[in-house]
């Protein structure tokens, strides 16, 4: 399919072809389906929520419920607030949350809709059910990326519901930015075996991920309840995994509530997720239990089994900013060499963070912001990788070049491990070395000459 | 419509069968209901994604390309330009003054590369309320580079996904009548509203050339430009998808005075009377006899098979949710084949005729929604306690929670289900779906096996 793509640069300045991001209102979404009882809702045109419920289910394999304002030529040219309106009536009337998430989208931010002032009179009026919460970003789709609308969100949250009661609050806020429900587990899991309390915001786990019970659920019991929310106000300190996804939320949280916060990656890789642990115990004022030093241990044991594969070989990494900088320590973590790191989302802070880690070993690395996969396939096809990690989108350039491509990040429409396995933390760590060798290996044994194709590896 | 919470405005659109009146439709979804249905500009998208060799361009910010990139399982024997993504990516400063310069610069880099047969060009919500002059751009670049560049009037929230068929039919219509016609024999057709999705169009190009009637066109079925310039030509439209395509078949007929038929090649009851039809209408006794045996053939070559599966899937119920209603219309039809009973059926887009001809075909008791929703859905697949669901993307992931089989009939379906051996194969896959060992481990047929 992509076989007339060429090893020379085309020069775009208008276009587009094959994009690594996809617009902000779907990161809104995302991260309202991580609070609990939450109906995300997209203030638009129809289209926009079918095609954002549709991704996420192709990513997730899960229902995906949230309403739309139904824009219609009136609404463009009158505006939305009738449309808002009335949908906050139907939403409370017939599906009945504790919480509407309302994101923007392209439409309503040309219209100029004001959103707090339509959830203030839409209050006034009686039309939002006492006790019940109405929350807003604006999530245009002409600015930033996907994982701004997650940011965005996010920010909403703590601007909208977070206090400080001065109460005594002891779980530590965990914003964990844009990874899947398997590494929201995980981050718990780890924080349990801590001996930390947490509160993680948001959580789409128990959401995202259910059991086969039987029975349809619009609000499954997962997410980050009101309650929790309020409280990360109180919370003494804030840990947020991630430059785009989770930092600015943690910013706003500061400067509301005054709770500090750590600025770590998302914690993907052995170093890491050590960073992560550390920045736990220290905030809870725990040691770390034997159980993950030994789960630490085996992970290392692990790299030094397999190491040797992975030495030297080149890679490009792509997807979403946070992903893509994490993922890119742990692969110079294992020996590899990453050649092409790029990114569709904006933004200079992606090509420092990653040139901070790149610019000692890999000095060659073309790292690139904006950039979309039409533009890596090029660079790929002049000058090869042997392992190309990223979402679903990598797998036509995988096939045309013939390398192998390993799952990360979203979305990832074709396989089935991301729902199940987390990415983050040391087990997640141990996954992705079993994938990279895995991909390498198979490779390898499918293509390599008769004398070369050896049983024990 | 008792037992169910429905939103009050949506009573009118969920009946049974039994009860009076007809099911409204065509309304727009009511703000705040969590709908299954799409915009116009998907709906111009879905149709002429399948032309391969045009140049798809999506003018707006860059969701909209992103989302509709290879997403729709509509093959091509050819090139595979349409499953590569392009977007002008707007941006703010685009917003404020305007994208027709990016348009044209995206336009020009585009075409110069690809070389195109045409190129389509995607109005989104932003193209359209920010005033950008597509037609024009379009206009002026179809005059420099000497190919069609054709505009889609697509802003999203213009009307609903139907308008958006409509807005494909017109851009699609600029083509017609601008290719070759001298070839073209007495006994030839095109296919209208057939996208070739896991190569359905390939069997039924097949059926018709061995009864000797020339396929002229298959709009957008694996669908190439210049096959469109010369449709005018061909002298009957066999209509399959008719929500998408009904708008085309009446201009050709207007225009041209070529006759259309709807028809539709899911299951084999509908598939024999599409071939007759077609072959009738030509009144040469050689193509009738030869219909005949074609269907004789086919239908010895699978009846066996089906036997055996209908004697398994007998008494099963199924749901059935789908975007267009004559699509439903076959598929009752299809399971009836497999001795299954339709219990559920509903569509996002069907008209009042659709309506009130599903309500002729169902059986009693059946439930006849318009643009449902998850809850409903849900709530009404236990409630008749099915067996099956045939929808799309949306509703697998519902189905499978309840633990109900389930056939996709949409876009990612893997499998032909079109003509005699797509019958067999949607035989194959509602069986392997309902047979499934899985199933006995879930909690709603667990519990009715008994420990």
């Amino acid at each position: 399919m992509l076989n007339s793509t060429t090893a020379t640069i085309s020069e775009r300045n208008a276009l587009v072809v094959n994009p690594a991001k996809t617009c902000q209102p779907i990161g809104a979404m995302y991260a309202a389906l991580g609070l609990h009882s939450c109906m995300p809702h997209s203030h638009g045109s129809q289209g926009c929520c079918a095609y954002h419920r549709s991704q996420l289910t192709r990513h997730f394999k899960e229902p995906v419920a949230a309403t739309t304002s139904s824009f219609t030529e009136g609404a463009s040219v009158f505006g939305g607030l009738a449309n808002l309106q009335q949908a906050l009536v139907n939403i409370f009337g017939i599906y009945n949350p504790d919480i509407v998430a309302v994101h923007t989208t392209c439409l309503s931010e040309v219209i100029g809709d004001d959103i707090p002032t339509i959830i203030k009179k839409s209050r006034e009026e009686g039309k939002i059910p006492e006790g019940k919460v109405v929350i807003h970003a604006n999530t245009p789709s002409f600015v930033g990326s996907n994982v701004t609308g997650f940011a965005n969100m996010c920010t909403a949250f703590v601007t909208y519901l977070a206090e400080k009661s001065g109460a005594e609050a002891t779980p530590t806020n965990v914003f964990p930015g844009w990874l899947d429900p398997s590494d929201m587990r995980e981050i718990k899991r780890l924080a349990a075996e801590l001996g930390a309390p947490i509160t993680l915001c948001p959580d789409t786990s128990d959401v995202l991920d259910l059991p086969q019970t039987g029975i349809y659920e619009m609000y499954p019991k997962g997410g980050t309840t009101l309650a929790q929310l309020k409280g990360l106000g109180d919370s003494p300190r804030t840990i947020a995994l991630g430059k785009f996804t989770a930092h600015p939320a943690a910013e706003a949280l500061e400067k509301k509530c005054g709770v500090p916060f750590d600025a770590l990656d998302a914690p993907i890789g052995l170093t890491n997720t050590d960073l992560f642990i550390d920045a736990l115990r220290q905030a809870a004022g725990v040691e770390v239990p034997a159980s993950i030093e030994a789960e630490r241990g085996r992970l290392l044991d692990a790299m030094s089994d397999i190491g040797q594969y992975f030495h030297n070989v080149p890679v490009a990494i792509f997807g979403d900013p946070d992903t893509v900088i994490a993922v890119t320590r742990y692969a110079l973590e294992l020996g590899m060499v990453p050649k092409y790191v790029f990114t569709g989302a904006t933004g200079k802070a992606f090509e420092n963070r990653v040139h901070e880690l790149l610019d000692g070993p890999c000095p060659a690395a073309i790292v690139k912001a904006q950039a979309d996969l039409l533009e890596l396939h090029e660079r790929i096809k002049g000058d090869p990788v042997k392992l190309i990690i990223g979402n679903t989108h990598g797998k036509h350039i995988a096939r045309a070049e013939d390398i192998p491509l390993v799952r990360v990040g979203f979305p990832i429409l074709d396989r089935v491990g991301h729902r199940l396995f987390p990415t983050v933390g040391y087990r997640g760590a141990m996954r992705l070395l079993e994938k990279f060798s895995d991909a390498l290996l198979d490779h390898h044994d499918r293509t390599c000459a008769e004398e070369w194709f050896e049983l024990v590896q | 419509m008792p037992n169910i919470a429905i939103l009050e405005e949506r009573q009118a659109q969920v009946l049974r069968k039994e009860d009076p009146g007809q099911v409204a439709c065509g309304k727009r979804s009511v703000a705040g209901s969590v709908s299954q249905r799409a915009c116009v500009f998907c709906g111009s998208r879905v149709v002429l994604y399948p032309i391969a060799d045009a140049l798809h361009v999506v003018h707006g910010p860059i969701g909209c390309a992103a989302y509709t990139w290879d997403i729709r399982g509509a093959q091509s024997s050819g090139p595979q330009l349409h499953r590569n993504s392009f977007s002008t990516d707007l941006q703010e400063k685009d917003v404020i003054f305007g994208g027709e310069k990016k348009l044209t610069a995206a336009l020009r880099e585009l075409i110069a590369a690809t070389r195109p047969k045409a190129a389509f060009v995607y109005s989104t919500c932003i193209a359209g309320i920010i005033g950008d002059d597509v037609p024009a751009v379009c206009k002026s670049l179809t005059v420099e580079l000497g190919l069609p560049v054709i505009p889609v009037e697509s802003p999203g929230f213009s009307g609903t996904k139907k308008d958006g068929y409509r807005a494909a039919c017109d851009a699609i219509y600029q083509l017609v009548g601008t290719g070759d016609t001298s070839e073209i024999g007495p006994h030839s057709i095109n296919l209208l509203g057939e996208f070739n999705i896991a190569g359905e169009t390939w069997l039924m190009k097949d059926y018709f050339r061995r009864i000797g009637i020339e396929v002229v066109s298959c709009i957008t079925g694996d669908g190439r430009v210049d096959e469109i310039r010369r449709c005018h030509g061909a002298k009957l439209n066999l209509v399959q998808c008719s929500g998408s395509m009904m708008h085309l078949a009446q201009r050709l007929e207007r225009d041209y005075g070529i006759p259309f038929r709807r028809v539709s090649f899911f299951g084999i009851e509908d598939t024999a009377a599409a071939i007759y039809d077609a072959a009738s209408i030509f009144g040469n006794p050689e193509i009738e006899r030869r219909a005949r045996d074609l269907v004789g053939q086919e239908l010895a070559r699978i009846q066996p098979e089906l036997r055996r599966y209908r004697k398994i899937l007998k008494g099963k119920k199924a749901s059935i949710y789908v975007g267009g209603a004559f699509k439903a219309f076959s598929l009752v039809r299809a399971l009836r084949t497999l001795g299954m009973r339709t219990v559920l059926v509903g569509s996002q887009t069907g008209n009042p005729q659709d309506y009130a001809q599903l309500k002729e075909l169902c059986d009693p008791g059946t439930v006849i929604v318009d643009d449902s929703n998850p809850l409903e859905l849900a709530k009404f697949c236990l409630e008749l306690d099915v067996d099956l669901f045939i929808g799309g993307v949306k509703e697998r992931p519902i189905a499978y929670k309840l633990g109900i089989g389930f056939c996709d009939h949409n876009h990612e379906r893997k499998e032909a289900l079109a003509g005699f051996e797509g019958m067999l194969n949607f035989a194959k896959e509602v069986h392997a779906s309902v047979m499934s060992p899985i199933w006995k481990f879930t909690p709603r047929r667990a519990s009715r096996l008994g420990p």
